[in-house]
Parts: C-alpha cells; sequence; structure tokens
C-alpha cells in the first residue's frame, strides 16, 4: 500500500493550490473528494444540456496573479475577463450604474448628486490606500503574536513597520475600517441612497451581518483588494466559468504528476501517537500519508474528521466558537434568450456586469431583518451577472448563464431544517423581483439551479453554507483565523494541516490559504519552496 | 443661512441625463469647429472631454502663440460659482492668498490646502461682484468646498458644463478683439475682469492665461458658446487666428514656469501613497501663502513646518546642457546622489535653451546648488543613449514677455 507524502482532503481551489505547489516541491500527493467533480465552490457544471453554470462563486478578481503565473495555469487554459461595470435599479423607474470609464462613472453618480460624484474619488481613495496596506499581507502567514520565535517577531515587525508606514489619519482610518458598519462608513461620504445601497453590497455579501452592523466595512475591503491585471479592485469573469480556475488548477496538478480522487469521501483523519497518519473513506478504504492537509473548513475537519479526544478542550471550544454562519443563497438560471431591462438604455454595458434591485441601505438592513427572524429575505439583495454576454463558451450563441446571489438566506429555516418546499419559495422571492424589472423573464427560463444553505452545505461541504468558511469579521482575521495560536496552517495533531478559506487571509477565490499553507508544510519539511515566486511588489 | 448643498435632481432630469453613456468621451459646444479643423486625430483625454492635443502641427501650433493670436478649449477647465453675502470669507477662508485685497473684477491665481497644509489644487479665483466668485481649476473639489462652506452664508455650485471657456493667447490678440468688436479692450490690465455684450447676453473676459504671453481668457453661457468662437475666428483671419491643441500650450506654460496639478505635484485627495502630497512651499507656491490675513484652512500646518524646516522639497527651473528634453530625468548631485525628478521639460523655441520644471529634495535646489546633473535616456532608433547633462537652477519664468503686462497693449 502506497504511503502517500501529503493526502489533501478536498478539491477546492485552494486544496488544489496546496497540492500543486507540494507536489512541485517533489512530494508525491494524493487529493481525495467526496464529489464526483471537482472545484467546491469554484465549479462550473453542466446540470441542463449546453449550459454550464457557475454554481457557487460567479466571479474572480481575488485569485492571486502570483499563483496563476507559478502553477502555470494559463497554460492550462485559464483566462479572466474583465467586466465593464453594474447598476442598481431604482423604484422610481431609473437605475444608478457604475462604468469602467472614471468618467462616465463621475457622470452617472451626478445624475443623483453632484456632491456624490466628486466625493467618490476621495473614496476610492481611501479604499484604496487601506487595500494597498492589506495586499501584501495576503502572501504572507501571519505572525503568532504570543510567540517570541525570530520569525514570528520578524514578521510582527514587519507589521508593526507597515502600521509605522501609515500616516496619523491613515491609522485612523484603518482602525475605523476594521470596525465601523459599511452604512456609517459611507456616510461620511455620500448622501444619496442609492449610491450608498451600491457601495454597500461588496460589505455585507456572504456575510451574516447587516449593512448597520460594525465590521462590514472590512468585508467592503476584502471585496476591493483583488485585481485583474494590476487592476486592483476589478472584477473578472472566468472563461468557462469558475470552474475554469480548478480545472487549470486540476490540470497543472496531474501535469506535474499528482493524483486526484474523486466520490472518495474522507470519515476521518487517522491519528497514531498525536500525529496524522492517513485518513479512512467513507466505505473504510484506508488511505496511509506522511501528513494530511485538509480543504474542509475547520468546523468540519475538527469536529467530523478527527476525534474529541486527540484535540485540546480549548482548541475545539474556540473551534465550535468560530462564527461560519451561513446568510446566502443563490439561483442559477438557464435563459433561452437575453433579458430585457427596459430601463436601461438599448446596448447598456452594465449587462455585462452586476445587476441589483436593492436602492437602498435600508432595504438591505430589512432583508437582514429576515434572515436572524430565521428566514430568507422576502425582500433580497441580489447580486446577479450574466457571465455569457462577454463569455462565449458555457451556452450556445443567443442563449444566456444568469448567476443570482442572493443575501440573505439563513442555514435553518426558523429553527427547522429546509424543505423543498422552502426551496422553492425562496427561489421565487429572487425570480419574481428580476421579473419585476425584466418583463417576460419567466418565459426565457429554461433550467434553474436553486441553492440554499443547505444544498451549499451538502454539496460543497460548507459548513451552515457559509461561503467563506468562517466570517470576514476582524475578530477572525490575521492571527485570529482561525483559532489563536494557530494561525499558521497547523493544527494541535502533528503533521495535520488546514488551508482553505478558513485559515488566513480568508475566503473567495484567491487561492492564497492553499499556497501559503504549502509553504509552511515545506517549512516543516525543511524543503525548499520550489516554484513559488515571491508576492508581487505593491509600489 | 443661504442654500449649501445643490437641489437633487428630479426623477425626469435623471433620465434625460441618461445617456451620456453613448458618448463616453464628451463634446465641448465647440466641437463642431474642432472637429472641422482637426487634421492630425490626435485626441487626447482631458477630464472626460475629447480635447485636441494638436489640430494640424504641434510645432506650428506654438508659433501662433508666439507670434499672432492662438485660440484654445478651455471649457473642461472644472469650475465653480461660489455666491452669496460670505463669500468673500469663504474664499479668503479657503484659499492661501488675501481675497479680501481682491478687487472685484479682478482675479488671481492661488492655491488651497487640506488642514496639514498640502495643497489641494492650484487654480485662478474671478471675483465677478462684490458677493460672486468663480473658482477654476484641474480637479474636483465640489465636497472639498460644501464641508468647508458650513457655518458661511454661501452657494456653492459646480458650473462646468454650463459655462464654457477660451483662451485667446499671443501678441496679436488684442488687436483681434478690438477688430471683433470688444470696445475698450486694450484697457484691460494684467488680470483684470470685464464684461462684454454678446448676442443677447454677455461674456467675461479677462486678462488671463497659461502661455506667460498677452493674452486673454473669455468665459460664456454655454449655449451661446459657439458663436463666440465664430465671431473670433470671422475676425481672426488678418492677425494670424490659429486653433491649437494641448502640445503647444504646455510648451508655452514650461516657458512660462507655470505648474499643472497631478504633472508637476500630486494632489493631496489623490495621492495614494500619503508622502506624495506638498505644502505650497514644497512646490514653489511659497510666495501665495499670506500670513498677514486671519485664518485659513492649512495655515497652522504650514507654519509649523516652516518653523520646523519640515518642507523636504522644492520646486525649481532648470536650465540643461544640451538640446535633449530631459522628460522625467532623474537629477543628482555630484553625478551620484538622487537628489530629485524632472516632471516637465522641452527645448524652449523662444529661449533657446533647454529648460524643465523639477522636484528637488532639499536641501539641493535650496542652498545645495552646485554640481546638479539629469540622466537622460534619448530613445534614438531602438537604441537608448545615456546622457549625463549638466544642470543649473534657474529663476522662472523662463521667458518673460514685455507684452505680458503692458497696457495698452501693441498690435503685435
Ligand atoms: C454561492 C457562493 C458564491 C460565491 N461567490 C464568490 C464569488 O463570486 N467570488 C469569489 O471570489 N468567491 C465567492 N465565493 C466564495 C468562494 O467560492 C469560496 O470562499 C472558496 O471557493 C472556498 O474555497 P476553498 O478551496 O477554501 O474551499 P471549498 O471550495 O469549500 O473546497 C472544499 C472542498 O472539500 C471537499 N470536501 C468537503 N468535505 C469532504 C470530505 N469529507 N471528503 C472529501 N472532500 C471533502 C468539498 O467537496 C470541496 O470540494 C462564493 C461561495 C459560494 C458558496
Amino acid at each position: 500500500m502506497t504511503t502517500w507524502d501529503a493526502i489533501v482532503i478536498g478539491a477546492g481551489h485552494n486544496g488544489l493550490v496546496n497540492a500543486c505547489y507540494l507536489q512541485r516541491a517533489g512530494l508525491n500527493v494524493l487529493v481525495v473528494e467526496k464529489n464526483d467533480w471537482i472545484g467546491g465552490a469554484a465549479v462550473s457544471r453542466e446540470l441542463t444540456p449546453n449550459y454550464l453554470y457557475s454554481n457557487c462563486s460567479y466571479v474572480c478578481s481575488l485569485f492571486r496573479p502570483e499563483i496563476m503565473r507559478d502553477l502555470e495555469l494559463p497554460r492550462f487554459g485559464l483566462q479572466v475577463v474583465p467586466y465593464e461595470g453594474g447598476a442598481v435599479f431604482t423604484q422610481d423607474g431609473d437605475y444608478l450604474a457604475a462604468y469602467h470609464d472614471h468618467h462616465a462613472h463621475r457622470r452617472d453618480f451626478a445624475r443623483f448628486s453632484k456632491k456624490d460624484a466628486e466625493s467618490y474619488d476621495r473614496y476610492a481613495r481611501d479604499v484604496t490606500r487601506q487595500c494597498r496596506f492589506i495586499q501584501p499581507l495576503l502572501l504572507r502567514t501571519a505572525p503568532d503574536p504570543a510567540s517570541f520565535r525570530p520569525r514570528d517577531l520578524g514578521e510582527l515587525i514587519y507589521l508593526g513597520r507597515k502600521f509605522g508606514e501609515l500616516s496619523a489619519e491613515e491609522l485612523a482610518l484603518t482602525i475605523r475600517f476594521w470596525t465601523m458598519s459599511i452604512s456609517d462608513f459611507l456616510d461620511e461620504y455620500f448622501e444619496t441612497d442609492v449610491i450608498k445601497a451600491y457601495l454597500a453590497i461588496s460589505g455585507i455579501i456572504g456575510t451574516a451581518l447587516g449593512p448597520m452592523s460594525p465590521g462590514t466595512a472590512y468585508v467592503l475591503l476584502h471585496h476591493y483588494m483583488g485585481e485583474v491585471d494590476g487592476s486592483v479592485g476589478a472584477w473578472g469573469f472566468a472563461r468557462g466559468g469558475m470552474g475554469a480556475i480548478t480545472k487549470a488548477l486540476a490540470d497543472s496538478f496531474r501535469a506535474s504528476g499528482g493524483t486526484i480522487r474523486t466520490e472518495a469521501e474522507v470519515d476521518r483523519v487517522l491519528i497514531r501517537n498525536g500525529r496524522a497518519t492517513g485518513v479512512v473513506l467513507a466505505d473504510g478504504e484506508e488511505l496511509k500519508a506522511k501528513r494530511v492537509v485538509s480543504n474542509a473548513d475547520v468546523k468540519r475537519t475538527f469536529l467530523n474528521f478527527v476525534a474529541e479526544d486527540e484535540l485540546p478542550d480549548s482548541f475545539v471550544k474556540s473551534v465550535r466558537n468560530f462564527k461560519m454562519r451561513g446568510s446566502s443563497g443563490k439561483v442559477n438560471i438557464a435563459l433561452d434568450s437575453m433579458p430585457e431591462f427596459p430601463a436601461l438604455p438599448k446596448n447598456s454595458p452594465c449587462l455585462q456586469g452586476d445587476l441589483h434591485f436593492t436602492d437602498t441601505i435600508e432595504r438591505m438592513e430589512r432583508a437582514y431583518d429576515d434572515w436572524k427572524d430565521g428566514r430568507w429575505s422576502a425582500d433580497p439583495m441580489l447580486d446577479i451577472v450574466i457571465p455569457t454576454t462577454l463569455d462565449p463558451t458555457m451556452v450556445p450563441p443567443g442563449k444566456h448563464f444568469m448567476s443570482c446571489f442572493s443575501q440573505y438566506c439563513p442555514p435553518k429555516v426558523e429553527g427547522r431544517e429546509w424543505t423543498d418546499a422552502d426551496r422553492d419559495a425562496f427561489a421565487e422571492t429572487v425570480i419574481s423581483q428580476i421579473a419585476d424589472y425584466s418583463p417576460g423573464f419567466r418565459d426565457r427560463i429554461v433550467h434553474m439551479e436553486v441553492r440554499t444553505p443547505r444544498e451549499i452545505e451538502n454539496e460543497v461541504g460548507l459548513t451552515e453554507g457559509n461561503i467563506f468558511q468562517g466570517e470576514l469579521t476582524f475578530d477572525q482575521l490575521l492571527f485570529n483565523r482561525p483559532v489563536p495560536g494557530y494561525a499558521q496552517y497547523r493544527s494541535p495533531v502533528h503533521g495535520l494541516y488546514l488551508c482553505g478559506s478558513s485559515t488566513h487571509p480568508g475566503g473567495g477565490v484567491m487561492g492564497a490559504p492553499g499556497r501559503n499553507a504549502a509553504k509552511e508544510i515545506l517549512r516543516d519539511l525543511s524543503r525548499p519552496v520550489k516554484d513559488m515566486s515571491p508576492a508581487h511588489d505593491v509600489i | 443661512m443661504g442654500l449649501m448643498r445643490p437641489a437633487l435632481l428630479s426623477v425626469a432630469e435623471r433620465k434625460a441625463a441618461q445617456g451620456h453613456i453613448h458618448k463616453i468621451k464628451f463634446d465641448t459646444p465647440f466641437q463642431p469647429r474642432l472637429d472641422a479643423l482637426m487634421q492630425t486625430h490626435e485626441w487626447y483625454d482631458w477630464a472626460g472631454y475629447r480635447a485636441p492635443h494638436s489640430l494640424w502641427s504641434e510645432e506650428l501650433e506654438y508659433f501662433a502663440i508666439r507670434s499672432q493670436s492662438a485660440l484654445f478649449d478651455i471649457s473642461p477647465m472644472v469650475k465653480y460659482r461660489i455666491e452669496g453675502p460670505d463669500a468673500e470669507a469663504f474664499c479668503n477662508r479657503l484659499t492661501l492668498r488675501d481675497v479680501t485685497k481682491l478687487k472685484p473684477g479682478r482675479v488671481h491665481y492661488t492655491a488651497w490646502c487640506d488642514d496639514s497644509g498640502h495643497v489641494l489644487d492650484d487654480g485662478t479665483l474671478f471675483r465677478l461682484t462684490e458677493t460672486r466668485f468663480r473658482l477654476c481649476c484641474q480637479e474636483r473639489h465640489l465636497p472639498w468646498l460644501l464641508d468647508g462652506a458650513f457655518g458661511f452664508n454661501v452657494t456653492i455650485c459646480e458650473e462646468t458644463e454650463e459655462v464654457s471657456g477660451l483662451a485667446l493667447q499671443g501678441p496679436t490678440t488684442c488687436a483681434l478683439l478690438k477688430a471683433a468688436g470688444f470696445d475698450g479692450i486694450e484697457t484691460l490690465k494684467p488680470f483684470d475682469i470685464r464684461d462684454f455684450a454678446h448676442q443677447d447676453g454677455t461674456v467675461t473676459v479677462s486678462r488671463t492665461g497659461f502661455t506667460g504671453d498677452l493674452g486673454y481668457e473669455l468665459f460664456i453661457d454655454t449655449r451661446r458658446a459657439l458663436s463666440l468662437w465664430d465671431r473670433l475666428w470671422d475676425a481672426g483671419g488678418p492677425y494670424g487666428l490659429r486653433a491649437i491643441g494641448y502640445a503647444a500650450l504646455n510648451t508655452a506654460r514650461i516657458e512660462a514656469g507655470l505648474i499643472v496639478a497631478n504633472a508637476d505635484f500630486i494632489t493631496a485627495e489623490t495621492a495614494l501613497r500619503a508622502d506624495r502630497a506638498r505644502l505650497p512651499d514644497e512646490i514653489g507656491l511659497d510666495w501665495m501663502v499670506d500670513l498677514k490675513k486671519g485664518p485659513f484652512n492649512g495655515r497652522r500646518a504650514i507654519e509649523a513646518a516652516r518653523r520646523d524646516g519640515k518642507a523636504r522639497f522644492v520646486l525649481v527651473g532648470l536650465e540643461i546642457e544640451g538640446n535633449v528634453p530631459a522628460d522625467q530625468a532623474i537629477v543628482y548631485h555630484r553625478k551620484k546622489r538622487e537628489v530629485g525628478l524632472v516632471t516637465a521639460a522641452i527645448w524652449s523655441p523662444t529661449a533657446k535653451r533647454n529648460i524643465a520644471l523639477a522636484t528637488l529634495e532639499r536641501p539641493y535646489g535650496d542652498s545645495i546648488l552646485n554640481d546638479l546633473w539629469v540622466e537622460i535616456y534619448a530613445l534614438r532608433e531602438l537604441q537608448y543613449t545615456r546622457l549625463m547633462k549638466r544642470a543649473k537652477v534657474v529663476p522662472k519664468p523662463f521667458v518673460k514677455l514685455a507684452r505680458r503686462t503692458q497696457t495698452p497693449p501693441g498690435d503685435f
């Protein structure tokens, strides 16, 4: 029986990134994935003939370009195409547009308020300054503030120096960013409801908080610090859907000699004398390995795969306390023709971007109130894209795939499990909102995939359906992610590592956790890190 | 208290403005005339407008400025109207110079700073009447102006699109305007403003410009703008009137030693890197700072910086050996130590010298003036020739023309 150098549990994008780096460094790596498809939440599947969906994640920005280059993903077919802008439809029949062109963008904001239009530059500058501060932290292991090892001290000094580079005003702003609600933050710049509503979206996506909850300003930053080809804050579509990213990763992994087994659900991690020695699959098969890396979230890994007596009580308690509340749902729709939105000018570039119908922060907050009561939002905040307006590979010409992300959707319905009837009723809130702005919309629908937190948890394995494997609030970031003292991808079990979004720097299709974890594993092996180019400079 | 915030637009007005996206680069009202004259098809984006870089010949357009009359469309310049009983007090608090000394019918070149004394922009402040001002500048400042207006009885409106502008510059411009019916234009002194009749309204003419030459700037209600162009054009033939693009103007303004925001310095509100912001003393605007007047934005920080010697940079004029323009070149002391950067450089056709504007790190350019060098990488047929040329700090302007200030001006 083979003893693998490493077994990676889960073929999500972070598991694959991790596996690629380890395999390239000379380890013999096996990836085991429970589903008969790979990709986790970065996946494209054809559920109805001729229509490819981005079933979970749908837009790309955070994925680190260093990783694309190191793992030769372009050679394996990856191409990310930036998109133009977006729009929020207003209830009075107008819309607010965001455009790629700086001045067109300003002019559209100026239709609502000249002051807000000009405030946008100040706002964008402040957000960009903060992103420039955070970006270099993404590909670095967070220091352990309680440790006196030279490298932790070195990292702490690095952090301290980064802080030192901030001016007094910037430092004040940084602290405010990490603690404020997105609503309060936007109030300091803008006066128009719809402008605030548009900008607040990034503060609540995937988060079990409302726009008025403290901490949501940071969530916004998390969505801004990505880039498409050096254009910071830009978002794009992966050609072929988000699955193109994990497909390219898998091809790269196999090309360097790695092995992937699908339909191989891990039941538990084998542990002998406090050391991980392999995994046991659901069908009882045992696979041996010198080390095990889990791409599953921190709760699934330590509360399901590892027997409680292998772990310190305080650790288990911290894992239980880690906030990983499901708050999002998604409806993927196959359309037999391009939907019309009469409020938009003909051929509006907004149709290639993100579309929304929530035109005030109050409506967003009310949508959140429903979630707190254990219900899906009656008037949800939708983040809609139609990637097929730019990507010709997912559907036949003239047909379209529409991705509708919905905030908020609870992990349990008023405390009980979701039923199919609930799921259909949830879908109806989404469809009816779209149909209000797009006549004839229902008639264009060919097929629909509806995903509540129940489906997201069951299919992707994200506990409670939390899309980021743990909320991105500041109490759960940096050296506190996922558990203080265990923020460096290691765990209380020797040879058992975490590499998923539960770890620093968090969720989104970013790849950084997978790469950082690989670096730590190779460090433990005293192996030179191969094919890992340094993080790009932020100059 | 007057109305401080511009009223929000109605749904109908908003919808009427939706179509802007069909034309990403806006036209100014003079576009039909520019389009007809455009031969090089060298457009550039000036604050979201399609503006000519050159129209027929960059080089010859420059000589229209220095030998005849040159017409340049300045409509994209950002304009704010500041009006009300407290307008003077507000402007005085906003800007560096003493606005109480600016009489109605006069304009001055000024700048304004944030609380750290960092320059937000430079521009011209027109005092149109006792209680009405117009601020013209490169960047946008409405939130800054409105926030600063708290407690002042003023109304502030952005009027960039409502007011169009033309710069008419060159030695024959006074004669041209006289011929076009601007009676009495010859009595206008530098920085004077006067209204003249045009059609059923007026055109506001100031004796200002960005060329260091004799010249005027004309501001007019956008609805009447095109006929103003025609009026000048019809009269302009005998005076050698030519339309010009930015390239020619840029040459003239460097000769005049004038700086451009976000080219020669980074404005405080656009700087992504906090250390890029500049005090007035660091960009050659120290002469504007009027400490004899009352409080103004940034005063305390500027005074403290002066007291503690915190001004780190100095903006200087350089004269450089040879004839290769030193665009973006690094400035060295003793050919070794990096001490600054050239932000604008040309071979001056009028001074016949190789000139540049540069920002140096003090004490270089301030107390240490000797042994300065610039490193020029001249790309010639796919090969760089690296030149290390001696640079001398010289006073600005590089070109000083008596006709700029002479009143009444001559006919050429
Ligand atoms: C609906 C939705 C929309 C999103 N939208 C975006 C977006 O537009 N842009 C963006 O950047 N991010 C988005 N995200 C977030 C992003 O997709 C995730 O944060 C990211 O994909 C997580 O990647 P991961 O590799 O860390 O974990 P996962 O993708 O969760 O991978 C974990 C893998 O482990 C497997 N696994 C779990 N348990 C077992 C087991 N017992 N045995 C074997 N395998 C197992 C799972 O099947 C899965 O393949 C979205 C997420 C969701 C759910």
